[in-house]
């Protein structure tokens, strides 16, 4: 196929052998969209599954939202039976609470220390040591709070204060489940405040705690923000360490405040329900998915909320 | 491969009269380019003949990479750049909108500034091309004819297998053009194919472009005159400009276009005279 | 302006010590800052001084190949083993393909338009979904309304669909970090987009690819909620193999769950712990195994 224009026109239109590559292409469109059918998966069965519950007579939606108490397996014509998410809300909200309590100081105060303060030789043994325990599975860690961190605090607060299963165990291993979350993520935003401003500081005089929490956090504040709001995400949808280490009953008073008392995530109902297996159409099966997709929606908007909340706060940096 | 003929491989190098009369590849009439709305060429026409070198040369910011990059449309990789005017290539229009840019660039193939092999074997660099345009050819032929005709052969004969990255930085540069050689093209683009290398490598390359010029239509850029001047028949120079009505950007302006030798010891315009003389630029 | 000696004398200019009290504020703080970074990695020690101390007793050959029992010198992991094994396998069986496929498309093809970014919108705010609510999607969809059943195929494409958004990300990474002018050379000798990508692009970036999807299993190892809610039971006595996927099944994770959540002491303890031991120790070798690939990547260019 030499180019010599000995005669006639040299065809520049395509050949036939791209006809295949379209539906190449398509195929690999088709993977991309895995990704939007999972998405559209995850809320219409949540929805769909959930709407099933209050079809059921004696099962009411205004109820699931306003009723104090959650006591959903008995027969739903019973006086007996309860189907206010409260408590579980509220339980969820307490252990989120704690760990939040837990999780930002020692997690903020790593990013700053490591991106301010440490050594390089320090930083080197430090951040993968965060990588790992960001690695260690939930399973593992619900083990290390109901049998080292339970008897902890058992034996600090004593027993009678303290009982196995209590929101104070599972928040802190919570808590410390997130911590490498928001340290890295604040790390990295930390870092990449440009030196120029650290120097211009140092260079006024600033010492060096003036110029890390003066000058470089509030500079980092729109990936601090972020780091928290996503390590409080994970927090809520933890479902391991709760439902080893905090119970499966959900309180009975509400506000449930007490950290030293027993509780039950929504999470951890989920898990308990699924136990049972439950037949399909009963209370306890569709149960299920109210209380997950109440779970989604509030994670939901907490992602939306933080990409608010972020792209505000770099508007104004 | 299989095309060229022994007899029409083993002519011999033509006189400046029988370049004269070559034939037209390219008719080039007012092509301008834009990235976006910002001017990179404005209004540039001429022509490139079969057979010989023509080279691009002007200060940086003159667009002649831009120019290059149309004739083989690699400008269409770059979503807001957008080509006005006409390009012909042997009566037909480039950028027609049944023309498939795949084809164009089988045809004219390019040389980059930073020799770029794949990072394979010596041996599959030079396959490549051949296997995606299913060309029916025996490879290991076209293997060695390409790397004799890109003048490499005798230096990597024995190492075909090895990795492309284990040559030097002239011997890549080769390897990328006995590549380009291996699809049989008509033309070969070169974008500064030397600006990366060292003095011996760049003669050695030049020579190559000489040799090449026999069988092949070779356009250029490049920055650096003594070596348009050595190796070229036809020079066009661009100059870089700024005017107010294209939006105070600085885009690119063909100033002459003609035979290298007169170009360089008579030229027309003044602005010319002075790139050449090294007045500017 | 004129001021007495006496009025300009406050500090001795020259005295270029810092204050004392600023220089113990700065301790503190420093301080302050290394006890929250200290604590974090002390957690971690305790806990794993405290597994391997309480778990290696209870290690041993017979811990791995038996099964679980009501007795705990009797109890072994070996059906959780082997159902994670084929968790594993089914589940890179199947986000391979769909996650390279997916990450070429995205990373090559896709034009640059409004749905482009909502297709990657939507994969990056699947991360922040909690894994039980995949268990919940699996339950319904897999075990329900497909009729796989509590089955190892439900417990897998379950998995898959959640570590698949990591995957392509991972895949998309490391097909952006193969250089422009790998592409450029294809292009100019007359491939097609699909040709480069699928020929130099995709060969370039498979050591990274791999390193990514190993990464990605190696969490996924770990994953108890997903697993647990879309049916996977702790009390199995019986191997699991990826080519009878209809089968019940079990995971290292979910024994781990159902021992700790034993009364017995022994249970809780020790043979939680061996169990632990065991699926740090596959989620070590699997890390190891990806940042050995991705050296030797690394010293190949």
């Amino acid at each position: 196929m030499s180019a010599e224009p000995t005669s006639g026109r040299i065809s520049l239109t395509a050949r036939r052998k791209r006809y295949g590559e379209r539906t190449v292409l398509a195929v690999l469109w088709l993977c991309a969209a895995v990704s939007v059918f999972t998405t559209v998966g995850i809320v219409g069965v949540l929805f769909f599954e959930a709407f099933q519950l209050f079809r059921i007579p004696g099962v009411s939606i205004v109820e699931f939202f306003t009723d104090s108490a959650w006591r959903p397996f008995t027969d739903p014509s019973s006086d007996l039976f309860r189907i206010g998410v409260w408590p579980l809300l509220n339980s969820t909200l307490l252990i989120t609470a704690i760990a939040l309590l837990v999780a930002v100081p020692l997690g903020l105060g790593s990013a700053v220390y490591l991106s301010e303060y440490a050594s390089p030789r320090v930083r080197k043994t430090v951040k993968p040591a965060l990588e790992v325990l960001a690695g260690v599975p939930t399973v593992v860690l619900g083990f290390f709070a109901l049998t080292f961190m339970t008897p902890l605090l058992r034996s600090v607060f004593g027993t009678d204060v303290v009982p196995i299963f209590n929101a104070a165990s599972a928040g802190i291993v919570v808590g410390i489940l997130i911590v490498p979350t928001i340290a890295s993520i604040s790390e990295d935003a930390m870092s990449a405040v440009p030196r120029a401003l650290r120097e211009g500081a140092y260079g006024l005089g600033a010492s060096r705690r003036h110029v890390a929490l003066r000058v470089v956090f509030p500079a980092a504040l729109s990936g601090i923000v972020s780091a928290v709001i996503l390590g409080f995400g994970r927090a809520i949808g933890e479902t391991l360490i709760v439902s080893l280490a905090a119970g499966n009953l959900p309180p009975g008073d509400l506000p449930a405040l007490n950290p030293f008392q027993q509780v039950q995530t929504m999470t951890a109902y989920i898990v308990q329900a699924v136990g049972g297996e439950s037949p399909r159409g009963s209370v306890t099966f569709q149960s299920i998915f109210a209380v997950g997709a109440l779970l989604f929606v509030v994670t939901f908007a907490i992602n939306i909320v933080a990409q608010r909340i972020v792209r505000r706060f770099r508007e104004e940096y | 491969m299989n095309q060229r003929t022994s007899a029409q491989l083993s002519e011999a190098p033509a006189t400046g009269q029988e370049k004269a009369g070559r034939s037209v590849v390219f008719d080039v009439r007012d092509v301008s380019v834009h990235y976006g709305s910002a001017p990179a060429l404005v209004d540039v026409s001429l022509q490139i003949r079969r057979r010989e070198i023509t080279a691009f040369i002007g200060p940086s910011g003159c667009g002649k990479s831009t120019f290059i990059r149309c004739f083989n449309r690699t400008n269409d990789l770059i979503p807001s750049a957008r080509v006005t005017g006409t390009i012909e290539y042997h009566g037909q229009d480039l950028y027609a909108k049944d023309v498939d840019p795949v084809e164009v660039r089988r045809r004219i193939g390019m040389v980059f500034q930073k020799p770029n092999p794949f990072p394979k074997s010596i041996y599959d660099n030079i396959t490549f091309g051949p296997k995606v345009n299913g060309m029916k050819v025996d490879l290991d032929e076209v293997v060695e004819t390409s790397l004799k005709r890109a003048a490499l052969w005798d230096e990597v004969k024995n190492k075909l297998k090895d990795s492309a990255y284990s040559l030097s930085g002239g011997q890549q540069q080769r390897l990328c053009i006995a590549r380009a050689l291996a699809v049989d093209p008509e033309v070969i683009l070169m974008d500064e194919p030397c600006s990366a290398l060292d003095p011996i490598a760049t003669s050695k390359i030049e020579d190559l472009m000489r040799q090449l010029e026999d069988d092949y239509t070779i356009v250029i850029v490049t920055h650096n005159m003594q070596q348009a001047a050595r190796v070229s028949d036809r020079t066009a120079f661009f100059t870089a400009e700024v005017e107010s009505d294209h939006g105070d950007h600085r885009f690119g302006r063909l100033v002459e276009y003609g035979d290298t030798a007169t170009m360089f010891s008579n030229p027309t315009d003044r602005r010319t005279e002075d790139y050449i003389s090294g007045r500017f630029g | 302006m004129a001021t007495t000696t006496q009025e300009r004398r406050v500090t001795p200019v020259h005295d270029l010590r810092s204050s004392r009290r600023r220089a113990v504020t700065e301790q503190m703080t420093r301080a302050v800052l290394l006890i929250a970074t200290a604590l974090s990695v002390i957690v971690l020690a305790t806990l794993l001084i405290d597994i391997l101390r309480d778990g290696a007793g209870r290690l041993s050959l017979d811990f791995l190949t038996s099964y679980v029992s009501r007795f705990p010198e009797e109890t072994g992991i070996r059906a959780g083993l082997t159902g994670t094994l084929s968790l594993m396998a089914l589940v890179a069986l199947m986000t391979f393909p769909i996650g390279v496929a997916g990450a070429m498309y995205l990373e090559e093809f896709a034009p640059d338009n409004r749905f482009t970014r909502l297709l990657e919108a939507n994969i990056n705010n699947l991360a922040g979904v909690p894994s039980v609510i995949y268990g919940l999607l699996g339950l319904s969809v897999f075990v329900y309304i497909l009729g796989f059943g509590r089955s190892l195929l439900s417990g897998a494409l379950t998995l898959t669909l959640l570590v698949l958004p990591v995957i392509i990300v991972a895949a998309r990474e490391a097909l952006r970090s193969v250089p422009r002018e790998i592409r450029d050379g294809g292009l100019a000798l007359g491939a097609t987009p699909l040709q480069v990508a699928a020929r130099q692009t995709l060969p370039a970036a498979m050591p990274g690819i791999l390193t990514g999807m190993i990464l990605s299993l190696s969490r996924a190892i770990g994953e108890t909620a997903p697993i647990l809610v879309a049916g996977a039971i702790a009390f199995r006595r019986a191997d699991n193999e990826p080519w009878y996927p209809l089968e019940a099944y079990t995971a290292v994770p979910i024994h781990i769950f159902d021992f700790v959540k034993r009364p017995q002491q022994e249970f809780q303890i020790e043979v939680a712990s061996a169990a632990i031991i065991v699926l740090l120790a596959l989620l070590l070798l699997m890390n190891s195994g990806a940042i050995v690939l991705r050296n030797r990547y690394s010293r190949n260019r």
